[in-house]
């Protein structure tokens, strides 16, 4: 047993020291204040009670983990009980939403301004965590990946052919309504030479006026159009939407408008494919998602079938 | 300066039914530990126009305080009846005509400077009036001093108490006042909620348990701090916890009219026995009945100093003394140093109220009062702000025109229905289409309420060669002819 030394004590305050010292310091040894002596106290017997009603310590092998408490709490219950409650209490509107989609289609969504904003905050949500990924958090899209806010649809733009396309799908074989079609790879499987698909993508780029060089064979480019590519994108270039062949007479190229890109697209066939929403959301959410998307200012749908919804064009004046 | 040590006692009573009091300021000058105890204060109970004037304060700011929240107010059907409630749950702050959107706090820190220019004025004026009259620690502190003097009586009984053992009488006196602050501090908590939510739908729920639970936990901190504070810390608020102490000194001179212990009249004082000649000697029969009656312990008659809260009880107590020994009254009174000086070289008192620091409090309250008058006067009761979606920046659309979103939030701070215009100006060529809204662009929104909607701005390809359009949002009610507007503009990707 060490002997108890007595302590050095400080001249001017007459205070036991600890004896510790640092270049001529000595630290006092005061004696801790009251109140955070029992503060202290206090939170030793809160710990002890802490530990008899929650889960504190791990248990022996064999024992599940760790000891329960009296209270038997558990995180992961609560998060399901805050998930179930969320969704109780998110349920009546998409209840509302669904049933007023079935009854007047999704123009009647634009009726009530509640049910819009909760379609456009649903939508949104299920937007950022499911398509954002591929089509961007804002519906921009990118090279390959369709931007859903312009009024060029590959597949459709009303509510009923974007949630068919969500639902099943594109080039999904997992899903038996899923949006097939395919275009060959005229150059890597062969089809066309060089050459061929040198003029057939001057051809192409007529179409939407692009400008292409003086030297442009586009007497050949025409005849190999009509050979090979009129049967889906439409002898005039405008595409097909109950094919998904995408229209080639407009500003909007999914796989990028240069020249080089036009030519690459038709080399190699493109092959884009979106997974079937169909199983993984509920039915309610894919109708907010396709209300959303739809809803993004789909240009062509939204005009032709809300034609009183667009007012005439506005006479801004000059700013 | 300490007066009262090493005095010549002069022994014998001053006049009938003035007793000494055995008692020490407790911040009196000398060497003092720098760990020492607290030292138990036992305010004596005293009469007088300034215990009077406690009361009533007492009872008028407790009543205002509690009765409050039972006030209503009728907004109309849509919006809560209550006549002063912070509204958490649809962030809206009401008070009385004045109604405070989040957006809007700076009302609120106008009322906080406006208050903060009242308590400079009162305190440049008469000291620290607030801290003795209208400082809720004051007011709960007092109150719980009278419950503590209901069960055990006053100065004298409770220090016989205190000293004796554990008795049956201790323990039912003792047990009996923590019950009854107890109460109180709970009712003072339970009143604080009732601010944030309807006060009678709370009530109700409170005690069904049906409350939400941060109603328990805030009744229940507050219930915590008033018991404490009030109970049984007291003095040491302010004397510890308390900024305002520190800034008073910066705020009174010597022409502020402060609890003063006149000098020039009390000097020198020392025991006086009946009959005695006043002549050569001060009136202070240093009796110390101010010390006693004091709530913060010290003594009046070593000057203004940092304890002091201005409460004037020692005027009441020394008053009362002064009529004892036929001396006249107002020994110690509201005062200015500058007077005590003057009087002392011979000359007359005077009370000098416009000094320039007056002037300018009372000038920057007006100021103050007016600009927050005007600005509530002149309230927009119609907001708009404009979002542009920038995630796409812009849409290409297949014709080469260009499209932009934005989402306009449009406030309704009126009490009724409106249909608003919506007029977007900065290009001849720009087309509007507001989501939701069919045929003419009016926008419909319902009283107190805040609706957002999605707008789409197309400018065709000849308007999308330049690259940045300045356009403005404007709302027009055509009923009231109050307009709003909101700022924003349309990229079209091209080349700067």
């Amino acid at each position: 047993m060490a002997e108890h030394e007595k302590m050095p004590v400080d001249e001017i305050t007459g205070v036991e020291t600890t004896g510790h010292e640092w270049d001529g310091i000595t630290e006092l040894d005061n004696p801790l204040p009251r109140w955070w002596l029992w503060i202290f106290y206090a939170s030793i017997v809160w710990s002890i009670i802490y530990m008899i009603f929650m889960p504190a310590w791990p248990a022996l092998p064999g024992f599940d983990g760790h000891t329960r408490g009296l209270r038997n709490h558990s995180e992961r219950a609560n998060v399901a009980v805050a998930m179930s409650e969320l969704e109780a209490r998110r349920g009546p509107m998409f209840e509302q939403l669904q049933r007023v989609v079935d009854d007047g289609g999704v123009t009647a969504i634009l009726d009530d301004g509640d049910l819009l904003n909760f379609t456009l905050a649903a939508g949104r949500s299920a937007f950022g965590d499911n398509c954002a990924t591929c089509h961007g958090a804002g519906g921009g899209g990118g090279l390959g990946y369709p931007n859903l806010r312009d009024d060029d649809w590959i597949w459709g733009g009303s509510y009923d052919a974007i949630r068919h396309t969500i639902v099943g799908g594109v080039r999904w074989d997992a899903h038996p309504d899923t949006r097939f079609s395919q275009m060959p790879a005229f150059g890597r499987d062969g089809l066309l030479t060089r050459d061929e698909i040198s003029a057939v993508t001057d051809y192409v780029m007529t179409l939407s006026a692009l400008t292409v060089s003086a030297d442009a064979d586009l007497a050949l480019g025409s005849e190999i159009y009509a050979a090979q590519c009129a049967s889906c994108h439409g002898a005039d270039g405008r595409g097909d939407t109950t094919q998904g062949a995408p229209n080639l007479t407009n500003n909007i190229w999914l796989y990028g408008g240069s020249r080089e890109q036009i030519q690459a697209s038709i080399h190699r066939g493109p092959y884009g494919a979106m997974p079937s929403w169909d199983n993984r959301l509920p039915e309610p959410v894919i109708t907010a998602l396709a209300a959303y998307v739809y809803l993004l200012g789909g240009g062509e749908t939204l005009a032709s079938m809300e034609e009183a919804s667009l007012p005439a064009p506005q006479t801004g004046q000059p700013g | 300066m300490n007066l009262i040590h090493n005095r010549p006692d002069a022994g014998g009573d001053a006049a009938e039914g003035v007793a000494r009091n055995d008692v020490e300021a407790v911040n009196a000058a000398g060497q003092r530990d720098l760990y020492q105890k607290r030292q138990q204060i036992y305010p004596k109970l005293v009469h007088g126009k300034f215990r009077m004037a406690k009361w009533v304060f007492l009872v008028l700011a407790l009543g205002v305080y509690y009765l409050l929240p039972f006030v209503r107010w009728d907004r109309g059907p849509d919006a809560p009846s209550q006549a002063v409630l912070i509204d958490f749950p649809n962030t809206r702050f009401y008070f009385f005509f004045i109604e405070i959107w989040p957006q809007e706090v700076y009302y609120i820190t106008g009322l906080l400077i406006l208050a903060a220019l009242v308590l400079f004025l009162v305190t440049a004026l008469f000291g620290r009036v607030w801290c003795g009259y209208a400082c809720p620690q004051t007011v709960w502190t007092d109150l719980f001093i009278a419950v503590e003097r209901l069960f055990e009586g006053d100065r004298n009984k409770r220090i016989l108490l205190d000293r004796a053992p554990m008795s049956f009488n201790k323990a039912w006196r003792k047990g009996g006042k923590h019950a009854v602050w107890v109460l109180i501090a709970a009712a003072t908590g339970g009143a604080w909620i009732l601010y944030f939510h309807d006060a009678f739908d709370l009530l109700r729920d409170f005690f069904t348990g049906q409350a939400p639970l941060t109603a328990y936990l805030f009744c229940a901190v507050l219930t915590f701090t008033t018991y404490s504070l009030a109970g049984l810390m007291r003095e040491q608020v302010c004397i510890y916890m308390c900024p305002w102490p520190r800034i008073q000194a910066a705020l009174t001179d010597r022409e502020s009219l402060n609890v003063t212990y006149r000098t020039d009249r009390g000097e020198p004082r020392g025991r006086h026995k009946k009959g005695e000649s006043w002549e050569g000697r001060g009136d202070c029969i240093d009796c110390k009945a101010c010390v006693a009656a004091c709530p913060m312990g010290i003594d009046i008659r070593d000057g203004a100093q940092l304890e002091c809260i201005g409460c004037a009880l020692c005027i009441d107590a020394c008053d009362d003394i002064m009529d004892k020994i036929s001396r006249p009254r107002g020994l110690i009174a509201y005062d200015t140093d500058d007077n005590v000086t003057r009087r002392s070289q011979g000359e007359k008192p005077r009370f000098s109220f416009i000094r320039p620091r007056i002037i300018l409090y009372v000038v920057l309250v007006i100021g103050v009062s007016a600009l927050m008058m005007l600005g509530l006067n002149t309230r927009d009761e119609l907001g708009l702000h404009a979002d542009r979606d920038r995630n796409p920046n812009f849409v290409v659309l297949t014709d080469g025109s260009v499209r932009n979103t934005y989402t306009i939030n449009v406030q309704n701070k009126a009490y009724a229905d409106r249909a608003l215009r919506l007029d977007v100006a900065g290009d001849p060529a720009l087309q509007v289409q507001v989501l939701g809204v069919r045929g003419e662009t009016v926008l419909e929104i319902g009283p107190d309420r805040t609706r957002l909607f999605q707008v789409f701005l197309t400018v065709p390809p000849e308007a999308a060669l330049r690259h940045s359009i300045p356009v403005t949002f404007t709302i027009t009610d055509p009923a009231t002819g109050e307009t709003a507007t909101a700022e924003s503009f349309l990229v079209t990707g091209a080349a700067p």
